[in-house]
């Protein structure tokens, strides 16, 4: 009985190519880390620790801070968050617990497809349709009765903090209601049936059964979402009004660190300039990436467990 | 007394079911809106003669200006989507392949969470990322259509690796044992085999990357600019270029009536294509799937 030998350096070869590649992915994630902290180098030196909270940013002096986009950033993704986690956790529920079955995936489609729209499409619609009516409506109404609480003195535009986080609302909407839907549609049905067997109403049931049950999904979604909300750039570009300073109200003008890159990093105010919105770049890094690794973590936790979990 | 308390609760339900369907209705509003003012404004301009092939007009306020057309951002944004899927593809796949199919070498399991966070990192710094580069290294390629190119395949790279490794994960096994058994090489199976099933999955998956790509303004506002200059040769990408994100950002709020209808057909063109290939996509991955089960 003849038996021919496959040549095994083929496939020495190719497991090398393969590998070397990705290890190229891996290397890809530290090479952006490296080059942007060997640009901070310059900035580090003259400002020190102090850039973090330095509250100035002036090209004409050559001084620099981060802390008005740093607390930009957090301050649109936050309240951006306040805005789409009931609007997705109300949606996450009807598309799985009301809605007819042959609506659920059309629904479910749609509410993605909000995703797929590009940020500068947002940031269109932000300046023709959503200041317009912030101008007119919104703001004239937050301040007449709610300028007591000071957060919304000023003078207003329509354009400003308040209008780039409701446009960030609607765009981190898909990336929650999506993971929502699947962590609660992951719900076992023996589950859902015990509660309904107690005389649990349909939102009792979701309450007691389905919510609990579901919880650390909904909340890596909220992560991602929160991620997906501090990096944003061109939709927040076109409506927060850019100012270099920090934002006094939530209806004047602001700036994040992704508009700052996306703004003044072409502007030739020499390398200072450059170092400094490098190392505010690398701050926006550092949070995004701990906020992604947090939350990849507990959605693959989760996804992992889900299929072991038996009620 | 107890059926009121009953009826309370049912009452309570059914104020809930409403104010969820409500929420439904408030988070799908903002994408029928998008759609229809977009129709709306850049209908007439996109579906006018030459639109898609003429060049970017003068600037002009009068009734009477032309809008002529978006070609040279069309050009722009092929060309450097192309040069981007050159790079992003043949690397997005092998990282996979090795994820997927050489997973028991642990190595695999990082790279897929490798690729997971990169898709996290904001787009704006990939440009920010490949700008730092070229500042040390050789800044005259700073505000070219190649370095652009560079920073969307940057973006494209995690997407076309996730995806695909999704792809190949869909391939029953005792598909790889029955070819294994056959007596085949192991990288003539994945690649003649396993990668030819997924293959529809990849090519959805590249196709989804692509057309994320297609709409990234930020990278390419901090590595390429801005230019109206048609790309008619390999040489012009040695320079600035348009593309369709930059200009609908930059003459979005355009005193010149001819350039703001302009932005406004970009608007739509741009919009339309990126939802035809979504719905297609989802309906190519929907099918797959129950295609697969099937046979599994």
């Amino acid at each position: 009985m003849s038996q021919r030998r496959v040549a095994r350096w083929p496939d020495q070869v190719f497991f090398v190519i393969v590998i070397l590649v990705a290890f190229l992915v891996i290397a890809l994630a530290f090479a952006i880390v490296a080059i942007l902290l060997y640009n901070s180098q310059q900035s580090f030196r003259v400002f020190g620790w102090a850039f973090l909270w330095s509250t100035t940013w002036d090209p004409n002096k050559q001084i620099y801070g981060a802390l008005p986009f740093v607390v930009g950033t957090l301050l649109t993704s936050t309240i951006a968050l306040l805005i789409a986690l009931p609007l997705s956790l109300g949606s996450a529920i009807f598309i799985t617990t009301v809605a007819p079955r042959w609506l659920r995936a059309p629904l479910g489609t749609a509410i993605e497809l909000l995703a797929a729209i590009p940020s500068v499409i947002y940031g269109f619609w932000g300046i023709w349709v959503v200041h317009v009516y912030m101008d007119t409506t919104v703001d004239p109404a937050l301040q007449k009765y709610l300028g007591w609480t000071g957060a919304f003195s000023g003078t207003y535009t329509g354009f400003g903090v308040l209008t780039a986080s409701i446009i960030l609302a609607v765009m981190i909407v898909p990336t929650i209601s999506a993971i929502s839907r699947d962590t609660l549609a992951a719900v076992p049905a023996a589950q859902k049936e015990a509660a309904l067997s107690l005389g649990a109403t349909n939102w009792e049931m979701t309450r007691v059964a389905m919510i609990p049950y579901s919880r650390l999904g909904i909340v890596g979604g909220i992560i991602l979402g929160l991620g997906r909300a501090i990096g944003e750039t061109m939709a927040v570009l076109m409506v927060i009004g850019s100012s270099d300073r920090l934002p006094t109200s939530l209806l004047g003008n602001g700036s994040t660190i992704s508009t700052l890159i996306a703004s003044e990093l072409l502007s030739n105010n020499g390398p200072l300039q450059i170092s400094a919105i490098l190392e505010c770049g690398l701050v926006l890094l550092l949070i995004s990436l701990s906020v992604n690794v947090v939350a990849r973590l507990l959605v693959w936790r989760i996804t992992k467990s889900a299929g072991g979990a038996v009620a | 007394m107890k059926f009121d308390h009953f009826a309370r609760r049912k009452l309570k339900s059914h104020v809930v079911t409403v104010l969820a369907g409500l929420t439904v209705v408030a988070v799908l509003y903002p994408l029928i809106d998008i759609i229809y003012t977009a129709f709306v404004h850049g209908g007439a301009v996109l579906f006018q003669l030459m639109f898609l092939t003429s060049r970017n007009p003068t600037p002009c306020s009068a009734i009477s200006c032309a809008t002529v057309g978006i070609a040279p951002d069309i050009e722009g944004t092929v060309a450097m989507v192309g040069i981007a899927a050159l790079i992003s593809v043949p690397i997005g796949v092998l990282a996979a392949i090795f994820a997927s199919e050489y997973r028991t070498r642990g190595i695999g399991r990082v790279v897929s969470f490798t690729a997971d966070v990169l898709s996290g990192v904001p787009s704006i710094l990939m440009g920010a990322f490949i700008y730092g580069y070229l500042v040390l290294v050789n800044p005259s390629l700073i505000e070219t259509a190649y370095t652009g190119g560079v920073a969307l395949a940057a973006i494209m790279i995690p997407i076309v690796t996730r995806t695909t490794e999704e792809a190949l994960r869909t391939v029953p096994n005792s598909t790889r044992e029955a070819a294994i058994a056959l007596g085949i090489s192991k990288w003539k199976m994945t690649l003649r085999i396993v990668l030819t099933s997924a293959l529809p999955g990849v090519v959805t998956g590249v196709l989804l990357g692509v057309m994320r790509a297609a709409g990234e303004a930020a990278p390419l506002i901090v590595t390429v600019g801005f230019s109206n200059l048609p790309i008619n040769s390999v040489s012009t990408l040695n320079g600035p270029a348009g593309s369709l994100p930059v200009l609908i950002y930059l003459f979005a709020q355009s005193p010149y009536s001819n350039w703001l209808s302009l932005a406004w057909g970009a608007v739509l063109f741009l919009l339309i294509a990126v939802l035809i290939v979504n719905v297609l996509s989802r309906y190519m991955i929907h099918r797959l799937s129950a295609k697969m089960a099937g046979a599994g």
